[in-house]
């Protein structure tokens, strides 16, 4: 019998080397002999650890990381005679980085074949499917409002209630879109479902379609994310050759499609309705809201669209009941939240968990501080448009509520961690220098705003009348705040009135006798 | 790995435009398509794609001008993508991207003179946790140093 071996296949394994190593196995492997099988996985999310290598044992799956292409004739030599290994960390699902997570929309990444719609379905795949055939449109809107599900693209917008208002209107035709524009910096837990479990992403959209009545869906994927493309558009061939997309999906009379489409590098179009304008072939102008796209969506049909977080959780709810879902959490967030881990973090990657674990409990204790071994001085939750934290406050819980309470959103479970290095000042600019690149230009307070922004900062940042200054950017912030269409333009004060607010001293006018001494 | 486009020829394009004007909301896709075959979208498609989906070269043009991946104009023989978003820039990308600039006398979005290396700024490839991140190609790179980052230079110069 051969050996079998799993290697991932995910982004951000490749981008250090795992299609090499997985190579060096197969050809160390052949010259020796040996009968080995290598499954491409997706990733555990353990990245300082990748390229992470697991063997199957009859004890479950053993792991070896981070292994490198000189690793492989010693690691063979070690599974060979059954003898210790530098690299060997135990069974991979004890590992107590992984073991202290609550993975229920990532249970299967890492451990399935992407590729396989029978690995998916052995590994209780499409039951979430199988419930809401039975129990038909109502029902599943009772389960996914009762499981608390919120939009897990960063608005945390009740699932239910967006799903519910599709289903109530009334059109000769609906669709089901995907937001998986994940530009988030720092983020990237959408590109890993996609690329590792990306039926799951198809399940859901297939209970949503199901659900409000829509026969057709769309996914849209930034094109920074070759690889998701690629897996997503594998998967829906292959559901579509299992008989789970078409018509007569899972054996039922109900119909629904999908199809990939790719973005085209415009930050702007995460937000939905720019999105859709994106998808009808359009500029990615935001829209002004009303009408919502639950009433007036995609070519103007009903629409329901979520992150592609929000349609991965779903096929748990289905499958295992709301109250299961909901019994994770604080408060009015229910469920868990895949967190990420990046930036400058000793153990960066995905963590799932309940709501409610504090800031700092995942940047000191699971993110482990920094890579640099520096003190953490600040770290930005939420993406490009999130606030930055100081330590002072990482006894915040992880909850949409509790961070709103601090001027902070959590956005899309994304967290950098920047060491004592950080300039608090350069960041403030780069957070206006980002709007101003990536502004669709529709409204004043975001095109103009953004700019002025930039050289507001960089007037303080070459001490020039620092307070004066400093007061502007306030005043700036509150009207692109108050004032801007959408969140690009209306976030991105969190960053630069968070780093105001907890970093002064970065800003602090220079010392008069200084600037008279230069 | 070079990518090989071919030169731009208007049966060619015509035939790619047909392919996809049928599909709902096509002109991205079309833009795309175009880039694929030709390595850039070619002045003279626009008014091509503006017949085929019935809009007006100002409505295409503005598509085109909108998105930040579609090239007016070839890129260089290869194209060197850093990344330059927080999760980057808090692992050491800013002294990284300075480097790069150094190394090819370009700065960021500028293509050498000799067109062997175009230069960009990519805002996050979603490999946060192994920043600093680069793609060469379409060849993913993570944990960049300043190692890395030379022999990927050396890589595209070549």
């Amino acid at each position: 019998m051969s050996m079998r071996l799993f290697v991932s296949r995910d982004a951000g394994a490749i981008a250090v080397g795992a299609d090499e190593v997985a190579l060096a196995l197969k050809q160390a492997a052949a010259t020796r002999g040996v009968a080995i099988e290598i499954v491409r996985t997706g990733s555990r999310g353990m990245y300082w650890l990748e390229p992470l290598v697991e063997v199957a044992t009859p004890q479950g799956r053993i792991a070896f990381g981070p292994v490198t292409e000189a690793d492989v004739p010693s690691l063979l030599d070690a599974l060979a005679s059954n003898t210790p290994h530098l690299l060997r960390l135990g069974a991979t699902e004890e590992i107590p980085w992984l073991k202290r997570q609550t993975r229920l929309t990532f249970a299967r990444c890492g451990v399935i074949d992407p590729r396989s719609l029978d690995d998916y379905r052995a590994h209780g795949g499409y039951k979430g499917l199988e419930r809401a055939l039975s129990l038909g449109p109502d029902a599943i809107l009772n389960e996914v409002t009762a499981s608390g599900l919120r939009g897990r693209g960063g608005a945390g917008f009740p699932t239910g209630i967006k799903w519910k208002t599709v289903a109530q209107a009334g059109a000769d035709r609906k669709f089901i879109v995907c937001n998986a524009d994940e530009g988030d910096s720092g983020t990237f837990a959408d590109r890993m479902i996609m690329e590792g479990d990306p039926f799951l992403v198809i399940e859901g959209m297939t209970i949503a379609g199901l659900t409000v009545g829509a026969t057709k869906g769309y996914i849209y994927i930034r094109s920074e994310y070759p690889h998701a493309v690629e897996a997503m558009n594998a998967a829906i061939g292959a559901a579509k050759r299992g008989g789970y997309l078409g018509d007569q999906i899972g054996g039922s009379t109900t119909s629904f499609d999908l199809e990939v489409r790719v973005g085209a590098g415009a930050y702007v179009c995460g937000e939905e309705t720019s999105l859709l304008e994106s998808l009808e072939g359009r500029r990615g102008i935001v829209r002004a809201k009303p009408p919502l796209p639950a009433h007036h969506g995609l070519f103007g049909k009903p629409t329901v669209i979520n992150n592609v977080l929000s349609f991965a959780a779903v096929p748990f709810i289905l499958a295992e009941g709301a109250k299961a879902y909901a019994d994770f959490g604080m408060g009015r967030s229910r469920g868990t939240m895949p967190i990420q881990l990046a930036g400058n973090v000793r153990y960066g990657g995905l963590f799932e968990t309940a709501f409610g674990v504090t800031l700092g409990e995942l940047v000191d204790d699971i993110g482990g501080g920094t890579l640099t071994g520096r003190p953490v001085r600040a770290v930005q939750v939420g993406g490009p448009l999130g606030a930055y934290f100081p330590r002072a406050l990482f006894d915040t819980p992880f909850d949409y509520e509790a961070f709103a309470a601090r001027d902070g959103l959590i956005g899309h479970g994304g967290i950098v961690v920047f060491d004592d290095s950080v300039d608090m000042r350069r960041q403030a600019r780069f957070a206006m220098e980002f709007c101003a690149i990536e502004s669709c230009g529709k409204c004043t307070p975001c095109r103009i705003g953004s700019t002025r922004g930039v050289e507001t900062i960089e007037k303080i940042i070459n001490g020039e009348r620092v307070s004066e200054n400093l007061a502007l950017v306030e005043d700036l912030c509150n009207t692109m705040k108050f004032g801007s269409l959408c969140a690009l333009g209306g976030f991105t004060p969190y960053p630069v009135l968070s780093a105001l607010k907890h970093f002064r001293e970065d800003f602090a006018p220079i010392p008069t006798t200084l600037q008279a001494a230069e | 790995m070079t990518a090989v486009f071919e030169p731009w020829n208007e049966t060619r394009g015509a035939e790619i435009i047909a392919e996809h004007a049928d599909q709902e909301g096509a002109t991205l896709v079309i833009l795309h398509a175009l880039q694929e075959a030709f390595g850039y979208v070619p002045e003279a498609a626009i008014p091509m794609v503006a017949q085929a989906l019935n809009l007006s070269r100002a409505e295409v043009h503005g598509v085109f001008t909108f998105y930040h991946d579609f090239r007016r104009k070839p890129a260089g023989r290869h194209v060197l993508k850093l990344c330059r978003a927080e999760a980057c820039q808090a692992a050491g990308g800013d002294a990284l991207a300075a480097r790069a600039e150094a190394k090819l006398g370009v700065s960021l979005g500028s293509t050498t003179p000799d067109d062997r290396v175009t230069l960009e700024p990519i805002y996050c490839l979603g490999l946060c946790a192994t920043a600093p991140s680069a793609m060469l190609d379409g060849r993913l790179i993570g944990r960049l140093d300043q190692k890395r980052l030379d022999a990927l230079v050396a890589d595209a110069q070549r």
